[in-house]
Parts: structure tokens; sequence; C-alpha cells
């Protein structure tokens, strides 16, 4: 086994899997970012080339500002994810420390109702949360999606941080309460930091979806003050012509605050905390 | 003074009943072991103890008061946890002030207090180290030193020493010993090992199945176990069980016999076939049969014994415990 993990043949032939793959996997990034730097001309002539002197052109980045105010939409987008993350962790976290220390009637059936949304796609109750909206007075608010994004994200967050917290030490949350410690404490100083691992992979899973949901803000938020990256996105695309160089630039664009939180959490994804804090 | 009073303590899991009508005392600076097998429930009554979990019924009292509502933090008790349950964030030097600055002590209180305890603990080159840094060993002595800094009524480990090799496990044994000592302030330590069990305690609990099966200094239990379960127990090799009308014929009862009185002996009443020999160096143990049933016998001293011989083996009428077809002691 370690034999095998250590052979220089083994080990480049794995780099050169990985290497493989990730090339693959950045190849369409890779082309939308070059052909966002060409003209439209050269985009449909020879859309694998890099732009040189000829072909580049800054045309679709200046369609993007002009048109609409896309930093408005930006900051739309990246508020109502990252606030929707942020609700998704804090109260899917709550309820998974409840249902994983505390001993209460039904909590069988609690953890299992809450597992049902996993099951049920959101956008079957679009008419319902409609009109919910509607009635409160949310629609074209970002809360209106921050809400039904939360919704969405909560069954698997629950489930999945249900499992992560069971496995943290007994012993490590009793020491906590003969120390003095309160139960909050317990759940924000110790337990959370141990599950970070598990955070972050819950927020992965439901931030790409957030960012790139047409459906949603299309529905309930689609006034210009509220309007999303994506919804932004869609005036370039039109039924009989489409502006791909501004489509491509905005999409260059819309992918770099992605990146930027994918970087951020995926640090806290490789940062293995538990070592050390039990035998 | 009495530490701690247990009265008629039951704990139930929904219909499991997991402890039945304890009653235990704890007298100031008494050293007590509860010893059982897997599964009897010694954790769990220490967890009651420290207020972890909730009695059934029945009384809990810590240093005269009645602390069954009480939570753990303020029922004067400090524990150690079998995986150590270090706090991972906070250093060593955190991991002991912790509980300290939750009681609102004073910088100088809780500085002197963890200079003592590292002292005694030889901790104090690893006051900055966090406990991933640290190795098993050092880890065990920061969750001992977490609870001594807290000046407790009552300590109460779980077995703190079954993570440790065997070697570290005698040392740490022998540095448990020694703050006991130092300290003198009373013990209520679980495990299920009766070595431990018998070179540590002032007072030892035997627990089978939820319930006390008997109570008293390990050499009083050692001599006079109230029933064959205790006998065996405690001692290692454990006590031989025979019928005994092997030895006199019509007796119905069980006759128990500890390895270390057995002796070679020509007209001996047992008859034996050894089956192997474990040479210890200063003692030698002699597994044999004796019909269809095994035997171990203890000599002091190298012997030399093919596996295969016929040995006659006899004992002291005094040395010899009798007990019924219940288990119940006879004689
Ligand atoms: N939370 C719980 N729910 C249901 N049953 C439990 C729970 N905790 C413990 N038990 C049961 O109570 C019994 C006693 O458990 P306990 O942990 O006290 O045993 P123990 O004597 O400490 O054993 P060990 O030596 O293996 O640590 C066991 O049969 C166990 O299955
Ligand atoms: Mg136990």
């Amino acid at each position: 086994m370690s034999q095998a993990r250590t052979n220089p043949f083994n080990s480049a032939a794995m780099h050169g899997a990985l290497i493989l793959y990730t090339l693959i996997a950045l190849f369409p990034v890779f082309i939308i970012l070059i052909n966002s730097f060409k003209s439209r001309k050269f985009i449909f002539r020879e859309p694998l080339a890099l732009p040189n002197a000829e072909s580049f052109s800054l045309i679709g980045y200046q369609t993007v500002m002009k048109q609409g105010d896309f930093f408005l939409y930006f900051q739309n987008s990246m508020i109502v994810t990252v606030a929707s993350l942020f609700f998704i962790l804090l109260f899917g976290a709550m309820a998974a420390f409840a249902l994983s220390e505390y001993r209460f009637r039904g909590n069988m059936i609690l953890g299992l109702y809450l597992a049902l949304g996993i099951m049920v796609p959101i956008r079957i109750g679009t008419v319902a949360i409609l009109e919910m909206m509607v009635s409160t007075g949310l629609v074209n608010t970002l809360w209106a999606l921050i809400l039904v994004y939360t919704a969405q994200g909560l069954p698997l967050a629950v489930f999945i941080l249900t499992e992560f917290m069971r496995q943290v030490s007994d012993d490590l949350k009793n020491a906590a309460r003969v120390d003095g410690l309160s139960e909050y404490t317990i759940f924000f100083r110790l337990v959370l930091p141990l599950v970070r691992p598990a955070l972050a992979t819950v927020a992965v899973f439901n931030m790409i979806p957030i960012w790139n949901d047409l459906w949603f803000p299309l529905i309930l938020a689609p006034a210009e003050e509220t309007k999303t990256l994506t919804l932004g996105s869609q005036v370039f695309i039109g039924q009989f012509v489409t502006d791909w160089n501004a489509v491509l630039s905005a999409l260059s664009m819309a992918i770099l605050p992605v990146l930027l939180l994918y970087v951020i959490f995926s640090r806290q994804l490789i940062r293995g905390l538990t070592s050390g804090a039990v035998k | 003074m009495t530490v701690l009073s247990l009265k008629n303590v039951y704990k139930s899991f929904g219909a499991v009943e997991v402890l039945k009508d304890i009653n235990i005392e704890v007298e100031e600076g008494e050293f007590v072991v509860f010893v059982g097998p897997s599964g009897c429930g010694k954790s769990t009554l220490l967890r009651i103890i420290a207020g972890l979990e909730d009695a059934t019924s029945g009384e809990v009292n810590i240093g005269g008061i009645v602390v069954n509502t009480t939570p753990p933090s303020k029922r004067g008790i400090a524990m150690v946890f079998q995986s150590y349950a270090l706090y991972p964030h906070l250093n060593v030097r955190g991991n002991m002030s912790l509980a300290l600055k939750q009681e609102g002590h004073s910088k100088a209180k809780i500085a002197s207090r963890i200079t003592e305890a590292s002292r005694m603990l030889n901790l104090e080159d690893y006051l900055d180290r966090y406990p991933s840094e640290l190795s098993g060993g050092q880890r065990q002595r920061v969750a001992i030193g977490r609870a001594i800094v807290r000046q407790p009524k009552l300590f109460l480990f779980d077995e703190p020493l079954s993570n440790l090799d065997a070697a570290l496990r005698m040392n740490t044994r022998l540095e448990i010993a020694n703050l006991h000592q130092q300290l003198g302030t009373s013990i209520v330590y679980v495990t299920h090992d009766q070595t431990e069990a018998m070179t540590l305690a002032d007072k030892i609990v035997v627990l089978r199945a939820g319930r006390v099966e008997q109570i008293g200094s390990p050499m009083e239990l050692y001599n006079n176990p109230v029933n064959q379960f205790v006998a065996g127990f405690l001692g290692s090799p454990s006590m031989n069980f025979l019928p005994a009308e092997t030895v006199t014929p019509g007796d119905t009862r069980t006759l128990g016999i500890r390895p270390e009185d057995l002796v070679l002996s020509a007209e001996g009443p047992i008859q034996a076939t050894v089956q192997h020999v474990e040479h210890l160096g200063g003692d030698t143990n002699v597994i044999a049969m004796t019909g269809d049933k095994q035997i171990t016998a203890r000599f002091f001293g190298q012997h030399d014994l093919p596996a295969g011989q016929e040995v006659a083996l006899g004992f002291a009428q005094e040395k010899a415990r009798y007990f019924d077809a219940n288990g119940m002691r006879q004689a």
C-alpha cells in the first residue's frame, strides 16, 4: 500500500490523471475568458485562438457596463448568495446540533421530516410561494430570494451536519459542561469549529445553484433594483440576435465572485481541525 | 465527613433499567473505585454523579447538599475523561484556565493555580502547546491538570488510563496514587481493570448489570467475596471454580480456590493433567484439566512440568470458598 503510493511511476500517473481532469474541467472557463476579449467576428472565425492585436476588443465589457446597472446586479447576487449561505449554515447547524445532541420526544420524526425536503424540489411550490410573498409584501425584495434559498438549502444542510455532529466527541462536550460553559458556547466555540469541513461542504454545494438560479429571481424579484446577475445577463440573449460579446463578458465577470467564495471555503475544507482534540 | 452519598439511585433509558437501587457513600479523602464488566453501568453512574445525566429516581448528595438539579459546573466536582477531551482550539494553559475563568477567579489566582498544577504534573514546558502537539501521556496529564486547578470536593475519573500503553499506564497509575496522597481529595474512579482497582482503591465497589454486588476494601473483597461473581472478578489469574464433589463426594456446592492457594501434594484431592505452563520467571502458572474443568495453579518460583503430566493438587481447607447453586457464598 505505502509502497504503491511512493512508487514514482504511480505518482506520475496519478498526477497525470488529475492534471488531465483539471484541464478538461477548466477548458470551458478558459474558452469563455479568451473569447470575451475578442471582437464578434473573431469569436466565430477562430473560437479557440487567443486574442491577438487584431482580434482584441473590449466591446463586450463596454456593452455590459453601459447596459443596465451591472454593478447593482452584481451586488444583489452577492448579497443574496452570502446571506442565504449564512442562514443555511447557521440554522442548519443549530437544528443539527439539537437533533444530534438532545434526547427529546419526536427527535427521530423531526429529523425525518426535515430530511424529506431533500426529495421534494422547492420549485413545485412556486405558485404558493409567490402568493405568500405577494401577501407579505416581499415581492421584488432581496429578502424574498434569501428566504426561499434558505428554505431550499436547509434540508440537506441539516442532514449532512447532523451526521457530522454525531461524531463530535461526547466527552468533549461533557468536559465543557463540567467546566461551566453554556450550551451556546459549546455550540459556537467547540462544535462549530470541529465541523468546519462539513460546513464548507454544505456551503459549496449550495453556493453555485443559488448564484446561477434564474427561476426565482425572474418570478419573485424581476424589478430593476433587485435583479440578480443571472437575470440581468438575460437582456443580451435575444430571441433573434444574441450579443455574444456581452454574454461572454458578463459570464467572465460572474465567475470571479464564485471563485473567490470557493477559495475561502475550500481552505476550510482542507484544514482538518479535529486532530489532537480527542485521542 | 461524607463527600458523596447516593441513595436508592435508579436509572432507566426508556424501558431498559441500567442502574438499580444504588447506595454508595464516599468519605472525605477516600479513593473509591467502581469496577465491573463492560456495560454494567459504571460510566452511567459516574455521569449521574457529575450531573451529565439525570437519575430516574433517588438522591445524589455531594458535600451535604442534594444536587439532583444542580448543573455539573456547580457541583464542586471535576472530571477526567477516557478520551482526554481537551479543547482543540486552546493551548495547555487555556485548557486549564477555562473553568476558572468561567467561575470568575482573578487573573493572579488562576496563574498561581496553573503554576502549581503544572509543577505537580511536570507540564511547565508544555503550557503554550496545543493538544495536537502533545503525546498521549502528556494529553492525559493536561486533562488531569485541568481537573486539579479547580480544587474540587470530588474528582471523577472515567477509565483515564485505557488509552495509554502498558508502560505508561503503570507510570500514570503511580502518578494518580501520588496525586491523591498530596491533594487528599476524594476520588471516584471507574475502570474495568481489576489491577487498577486493587492497587489504587481504599474502597472498591463491584457492579454487575446495574447492581452493586459488594463494597469493601480490596483485601476484604479478595478474601471474603459475598458471591461467586465477585470472587471470580477480582484476582488474576481468577479463582478456580469446581464442583465440590470432586473433592468431597455428595457435596452439591461449588468450590472456589485461588490459583496461588493450590499446592503440589502427593495425596491432594484434585487429580489433573497439565495442559500448558506459563513461565513468568518469578512465578509459574500451570493450566491443567481436571475432568472437563480447567484449573489454574500458580506456584512461586520456577517449575518444569511437561504438558501431559499427571499432577495431584491440594489446598488448605481454610482457603477454600463454597458457593451455592445461586452463586451465593456458603462458607
Ligand atoms: N444514552 C443511552 N441510551 C440507551 N442506553 C444507554 C445509553 N447510555 C448507556 N446505555 C446503556 O447503559 C448500559 C450501561 O452503560 P455504561 O456506559 O454505563 O457502561 P460501562 O459500565 O461504562 O461500560 P464500559 O466498561 O464498556 O465503559 C449499557 O448497557 C448501555 O447500552
Ligand atoms: Mg464506560
